[in-house]
């Protein structure tokens, strides 16, 4: 089963980042420099733990994987995140 | 109340109550619950006693501290709606996680444009949401609500929603199995025309929320950029499925 959600369902994974709320952030993706906030990210939930891949060009993005005591992040294709000041 | 940093949260159970036929409302205590702006969701995250956990997203009706409003649809081969929807008492405990998104949000004052709000089934949640805080703000932009549901019964907030419309807000329902009695319309599928028909035509430049099943979101969207509406003003939550 492969459901197609928004990045928006991310917010809840992403809250251990340094930000209150990591999904209306805006960064490039590092295959087609695609530039848009997290939440419009397609999410695949079914796969194990969360991934992120580009609206465009379906590069993946991000991926959340639970591993009981840890949460691992992979950020590997995103380039430059733009943070508030 | 914006980006305030999501927390865990003990919520009890105050009120569970048939919503339509297959789904539920749920009011919470909770009493950290900082409020939240209209939009947000919140993970719930059940724990079995072998230690085993689900963890689910559902938006949230109200915006106000102290307490929460869900409603949720069961999907009857699901892990955690029907347990939700059958097995969740008044007095029971749940652990929820908000709250959460800042980007699939309304917030008042923020622009004039018009806005069209488009839900398919439980996906109207977060849109009464921001409905409600329009109507609670005073907020001058006009709103509009087009909302596909299988038959009347199937219409989340009726009476609430009923009660918000207005000047500023107007509602119009798609049936899409059994309209009511006297209905001008023959119940069926939404179209690209009846689509069109029923919301801000594109030169007006309304900003556009779509919530539903994944495949009521896509269908929706791909619809409106056909009609000339621009990406950037189409902002969308996909609640899964097909
Ligand atoms: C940000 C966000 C907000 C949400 N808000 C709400 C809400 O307010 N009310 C609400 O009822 N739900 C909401 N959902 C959906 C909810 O999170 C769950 O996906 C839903 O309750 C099904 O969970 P389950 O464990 O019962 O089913 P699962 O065991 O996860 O899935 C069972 C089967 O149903 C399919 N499926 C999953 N979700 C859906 C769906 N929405 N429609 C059709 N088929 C589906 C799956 O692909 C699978 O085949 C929201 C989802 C997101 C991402
Ligand atoms: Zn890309």
């Amino acid at each position: 089963m492969t459901t197609r959600l928004d990045g928006n369902v991310l917010a809840g994974a992403l809250a251990h980042l340094f930000v209150p709320d990591a999904t209306d952030l805006r960064a490039r993706c590092t295959n087609c420099g695609r530039v848009a906030p997290i939440a419009e990210a397609v999410v695949y939930a079914d796969a194990p733990g969360l991934v992120a891949r580009c609206r465009s060009c379906d590069h993946v993005l991000a991926a959340i994987v639970d591993a009981g005591d840890k949460v691992y992040l992979s950020l590997s294709g995103l380039s430059a995140i733009a943070l508030p000041k | 109340m914006r980006h305030r940093r999501p927390a865990w949260h003990v919520a009890t159970v105050v009120e569970t109550r048939p919503e339509t036929p297959n789904a539920v409302r749920l009011v919470l205590d909770v009493p950290t619950w900082p409020g939240s702006e209209a939009g947000t969701h919140l993970d719930v995250r059940l724990t079995a006693p072998d230690g085993y956990q689900a963890t689910r997203s559902y938006s949230v009706a109200t915006s106000e501290p102290g307490r929460v409003v869900l409603g949720i649809d069961e999907l009857p081969d699901g892990e955690v709606s029907p347990f939700l929807v059958r097995e969740v008492l008044a007095g029971d405990e749940l652990e929820i996680h908000g709250p959460l998104g800042s980007y699939f949000v309304w917030r008042p004052g923020q622009s004039g444009r018009p806005v069209q709000l488009i839900a398919g089934g439980s996906g109207v949640v977060p849109l009464y949401a921001m409905a409600a805080a329009h109507a609670a703000a005073s907020d001058p932009s006009p709103f509009r609500l087009l909302y596909s549901v299988r038959t009347p019964a199937y219409v989340y907030f009726r009476d609430e929603l009923a009660a918000l419309a207005g000047p500023s807000f107007a509602v119009d329902h798609v049936y899409t199995r059994q309209a009511p009695p006297g209905w001008d319309e023959p119940a069926g599928r939404l179209t690209r025309d009846s689509l069109a028909s029923t919301t801000f035509a594109p030169h007006e430049r309304p900003r556009i929320f779509v919530c539903g099943s994944t495949g009521f979101v896509e269908t929706v969207v791909a619809w409106l950029l056909e009609l000339g509406h621009a990406a950037h003003d189409i902002l969308t939550e996909r609640f899964g499925g097909l």
